[in-house]
């Protein structure tokens, strides 16, 4: 199958591989996808004091779509609140990266990872609200 | 020393190249100043040259399996061959049964086929070869049954390589009284064969994995005892009216040539390969987390299948850009799917789909595994650092105890 420039980009230098301390409370984290199915997709958002994604690093096991699409959105979600993070669609990444129709499900879970890790983030906060109440 | 030529061609099993010796043959039966007649030209020397051409490469073929040269019926290719085997003989035999049995790793010129009988009445049963790719005779010989007339399993598997014992299948297939027919397009000239000591009824060849032209095939119909299909192709009554159509002179010239050169070079051929694919293999096997699928004796030394865990085949097939290799797992549609013959053995899902086929050739050499080794251990390497999955493995984490969301 033959790649679009931007994917072979990213597949080639992906940015922003790595992990965060997933215990951290500033820190969220969504895992989605199979390894039966051919990806998992790790993604870690660290969130700043005023609600802003400060950092964000991923880990993906899949085809090299799968990889583009959350390398790309490690890109987006920096210096994003949660609120607007979360309102990347996945038509977004395909269209950036010119997916073709059978990649499209790799942009769908890398809309999948970011809303997990804002999930996970979000749980956190009220567990920790929670405990000071307490 | 040569220079290296990039890409390496490390895909022999899906095409090979067609040797230069044959393609001078081929191109000999082409023009006006060559053999280009028609083989079935009765009344003029252009159809005798022709026809004397297309036996002469009938013969090669035939002495390359131990088959009489009249025992061989040219068709388009193996899958052409193997619905002519199973379709005719099938059809032929159906006043005696309707039951046929194969190989769930086979190819899908033959899976497809049996299916195809299922929905004109037949019945089929798809057995499943054991973790090593092999068929249990005990199985086998339990699947039998009273209205059996058809057995079809391969000789060698395209994707693992693993060699069939087609003898003994021969031997209780004859005295079952039961039609044998074998797909053995991935065989000739890398293990012997002698249709006559195994037993086989049908077998299914091809030219273009053998260093011939692509577009030309064969099958073997046996006549002692005597073998009966019914044609497929009808119209003027070529090869002995089980496949009309006028015989390709270039194409048939092409094959025989092939086959010739085969039986004249497998051994020290086959020798060379076997050190190229050790080379390979001794490259690649004290990686972590790699596993040889199929098994690794009764196997072509042409073929290497091996899984690399917890990495994606079809991104480790795009870090390869400099190997021309197949993978085992086809990510083409939103539900993934990795090989049927990996699953087949029982592989999880994951390892099939961290698979890929090395098929080595004629024209292979130490410098190209060499360096196909360096950049496949440098891809896993990469996509490991890239991996979730690997990360999970190195912290003791069981993927199996982890409810994924499949998708």
């Amino acid at each position: 199958m033959a790649y679009g420039e931007k994917v072979l980009d990213h597949y080639e230098n992906p940015r922003n591989v790595g992990t965060l301390d997933k215990d951290d409370t500033s820190v969220g984290t969504g895992m989605v996808g199979a390894p039966a199915c051919g990806d998992v997709m790790k993604l870690q958002i660290q969130v700043g004091a005023n609600g802003v994604i400060e950092d964000a690093k991923f880990k993906t096991y899949g085809c090299g779509s799968a990889i583009a699409s959350s390398s790309l959105l490690t890109e987006w979600v920096k210096g994003k609140t949660l609120d607007e993070a979360s309102q990347i669609k996945n038509s977004d990444i395909a269209e950036e990266l010119a997916l073709p129709p059978v990649k499209i499900h790799c942009s769908v879970l890398a809309e999948d990872a970011i809303r997990a890790a804002i999930t996970d983030y979000q749980g956190k906060q009220t567990a920790t609200i929670e405990k000071k109440s307490a | 020393m040569s220079e290296l030529k990039l890409p390496i061609y490390l895909d022999y099993s899906a095409t090979t190249p067609v040797d230069p010796r044959a393609a001078k043959a081929m191109m000999e039966c082409l023009t006006n100043e060559g053999n280009f007649g028609n083989p079935a030209s009765r009344s003029h020397s252009f159809g005798w040259r022709a026809e004397e051409a297309v036996e002469e490469a009938r013969k090669n073929v035939a002495a390359l399996v131990n088959a009489d040269p009249k025992e061989i019926v040219w068709t388009s290719g193996a899958t052409e061959s193997d619905n002519l085997a199973i379709k005719g003989a099938a059809h032929f035999y159906s006043k005696n049964g309707k039951h046929i049995i194969t190989l769930k790793t086979e190819h899908k010129a033959v899976l497809d086929t049996c299916r195809q009988l299922e929905r004109e009445g037949f019945e089929v049963t798809y057995l499943e070869p054991e973790s090593n790719g092999l068929v249990d005779m005990d199985k086998l010989k339990a699947a039998i049954r009273e209205d059996t007339v058809l057995i079809s399993i391969m000789h060698v598997n395209n994707e693992i390589g693993v060699v069939q014992d087609i003898k003994a299948i021969g031997e209780l297939a004859r005295e079952k009284k039961i039609i044998f027919h074998v797909d053995a397009a991935q065989s000739p000239g890398k293990v012997p064969i002698d249709v006559k000591d195994m037993n086989v009824d049908l077998m299914s060849f091809s030219a273009h994995k053998i260093y011939g032209p692509k577009g030309i095939g064969a099958l073997y119909v046996c006549r002692k005892p005597r073998v009966r299909i019914e044609a497929q192709m009808h119209g003027g009554g070529h090869e002995r009216g089980m496949r009309s159509g006028t015989l390709p002179t270039h194409q048939i010239v092409g094959m025989g040539e092939a086959f010739r050169i085969a039986k004249e070079e497998m051994a020290s051929e086959n020798e060379r390969i076997r050190s190229l694919r050790d080379r390979l293999l001794n490259g690649l096997n004290d990686m972590e987390e790699v596993y040889i699928n199929g098994d690794l004796d009764q196997r072509v030394p042409h073929n290497l299948n091996m899984s690399f865990n917890f990495v994606e085949g079809e991104s480790l097939i795009m870090a390869l850009k400099d190997i021309a290799i197949s993978s085992g797992s086809a990510c083409t549609s939103a539900s993934l799917e990795p090989s049927y013959v990996l699953r087949a053995l029982g592989r999880d899902d994951e390892l099939a789909h961290s698979s890929l086929r090395f098929s080595i050739g004629r024209f292979t050499t130490e410098q190209d595994v060499d360096h196909a080794i360096k950049v496949i251990r440098q891809a896993v390497n990469k996509l490991r650092d890239l991996s979730p999955l690997w990360d999970m493995y190195k912290d003791g984490v069981d993927l199996k105890s982890i409810e994924w969301a499949a998708h």
